[in-house]
């Protein structure tokens, strides 16, 4: 039995800092100087995203950049993901877990919406390997 | 057509009140009848088919084989003409397999701008496998309708296949069928036609047609899931090999060799979905029973309200030409992206599908980043589009903060 799941305002659907990370993301740059670069595609609708990092002499993220389209959770996604990564080493960042990575959104992630909100994170990830 | 009792005979439906479905292109609901009948194989005769020689096996066979009598009836095709698959893209599949073999470089096989993944990528292996080209139908994309003019210069005298869906599960429009099977004919051409998205929406006389294998899965009309059918022309399926081996395909082996059933059996190796299959023959019953006079009036009546309510709130993607669509309707809205619109008509209990429709090709020919789609089904109502058009306002509303 599917209940009618909103009571709160409408506006409350949608954390203003999960629109203000898609109107404005973080780290939205291209960095000229990187380690690795990777391309991640969401198959299923399309969202796209490139990730280039670079890393300082103690092996810590100490730049990361990230261009691409996609909706408004993917792109705050991945504005939260790149500001979650930076000072972090590669060993650190790969044993970031998907929960974790969910939790870096202020709003609860439904099944449909894990893989958009995981995409930023996914990319990092990727370019590491 | 009595609305109140069609919903009424979906359990989905009633149970869930509030809920408001318009993703019947991707699956159409069940009704109770299509229910009842998948309940009572599991609870009265739940064994295989063809092989077993007790009475429980021999009913279980013989419905099963009714399903096929059903379906070829509502085709206006043969029994040997109706071989059951898992779906509308097991069935391309299989027809891409069995008759590329006879292909060579400097052949080609036509389809349209339009084809969903499933009608797009076997030809795509085959054309690598065996070196023909594929080739593509343009479309208009003001009007996002096949450009006519394009029909004649494709279709050529190297053209061996034309294999092209009969509605677009995108964008919800009909190609010009028929100019683009005469075209294929004049140069001997096989037709083959993915019904996917038409099958729920036009009755499909495969004679009357002209085509030589088309194409459906059964959970678009409102059957069992992993369910399909392949129809192909008894001569063609008598010509060309099976591309199936195991159980059941098989007239005799030996250590070194062996000879094909005759059909449809020839085709339909294992185990098949026998629940499913004979669900699939309720289904038909049920769409029958209430007639395509009415499922059409009343689809047409319901999609010409959706048509002109989204333009109100949205921009629609395809075409508002009522005589060349079916009622799955593409739309976008300004700044937001599609799985967001998704996403927040959910939380309002609205149901639609969002982003390339398995169409990726598709969406980047119309430069697009895919498109919220709401599809109708015979139990969609007004209220429903109502419903749709006042999630968006709200959709809207959040992103306006």
């Amino acid at each position: 039995m599917i209940n009618a799941t909103v009571n709160a305002g409408v506006s409350d659907i949608y954390k203003d800092v999960i629109l203000d990370l898609y109107r404005h993301p973080a780290n939205r740059k291209t960095l000229a100087d990187f380690d690795a670069k990777y391309r991640e595609i969401n198959a299923s609708c399309g969202d796209d995203v490139e990730v280039a990092l670079k890393f300082d002499k103690n092996g810590r993220i100490a730049d990361i950049g990230h261009q691409g389209q996609g909706c408004a959770i993917s792109q705050a996604g991945v504005s939260l993901a790149t500001d979650f990564v930076k000072g972090k080493t590669k060993e650190e960042i790969m044993a970031i877990n998907d929960g974790q990575g969910l939790e870096l959104l202020p709003i609860p992630i439904s099944y449909g919406r894990s893989k958009c909100a995981l995409l930023g994170l996914k990319a990092i990830k990727n370019a590491l390997k | 057509m009595n609305i109140e009792k069609i919903r009424a005979d979906f359990p989905v439906l009633a149970n869930n009140p509030d809920l408001v479905y318009l993703d019947s292109a991707a699956s159409g609901l069940v009704s109770r009848p299509v229910i009842e009948t998948v309940n009572k194989y599991f609870t009265e005769y739940p064994v295989n088919i063809h092989r077993g020689l007790y009475k429980m096996s021999a009913t279980a066979s013989e419905l099963y084989e009714q399903a096929r009598s059903k379906i070829a009836n509502f085709l206006n095709a043969s029994d040997q003409e109706i071989i059951f698959t898992s779906g509308a893209t097991h069935s391309l599949n299989l027809v891409a397999n069995i008759t590329s073999r006879d292909l060579r470089p400097g052949d080609n096989v036509v389809l349209t701008r339009y084809e969903h993944h499933a009608n797009l990528v076997p030809w795509q292996q085959m054309a690598k496998r065996f070196g023909f080209s594929l080739r593509f139908i343009e479309l208009n994309k003001d009007t996002y309708l096949v450009d006519e003019t394009s029909i004649e210069t494709v279709i050529d005298k190297n053209t061996k296949i034309v294999s092209f869906s009969l509605a677009s599960n995108a964008l919800g429009t009909i190609p010009p069928t028929d100019k683009i099977i005469s075209a294929a004919k004049l140069v001997g051409a096989l037709v083959i036609a993915d019904a996917a998205q038409a099958i729920m929406h036009l009755p499909i006389d495969v004679k009357k047609l002209g085509v030589d294998f088309l194409a459906f899965s059964g959970h678009k009309i409102y059957g069992p899931r992993g369910t399909g059918v392949l129809f192909g022309r008894k001569e063609l399926l008598e010509k060309y090999e099976p591309f199936f081996f195991g159980g059941d395909m098989i007239a005799q082996v030996t250590y070194e060799d062996a000879t094909w059933a005759d059909l449809p059996a020839k085709f339909e190796a294992g185990t098949p979905n026998i629940c499913g299959l004979i669900g699939l023959g309720a289904a038909i019953d049920y769409l029958e029973s209430i007639g395509w006079e009415a499922i059409t009036a009343h689809e047409r009546e319901i999609t010409a309200y959706l048509v002109e309510k989204i333009q109100t709130v949205a921009t629609l993607i395809g075409t508002t030409s009522l005589e060349n669509r079916v009622g799955s309707v593409s739309f976008i809205l300004d700044g937001i992206h599609t799985h967001d619109t998704a996403d927040i008509l959910d939380k309002y209990n609205v149901c639609v599908r969002a982003g390339h429709h398995c169409a990726m090709p598709l969406m980047r020919y119309l430069n697009l980043n895919g498109t919220t789609r709401a599809s109708l089904g015979i139990y969609s109502t007004k209220t429903d589009v109502d419903r749709l058009i006042e999630g968006i306002a709200k959709v809207k509303t959040v992103f306006e903060k």
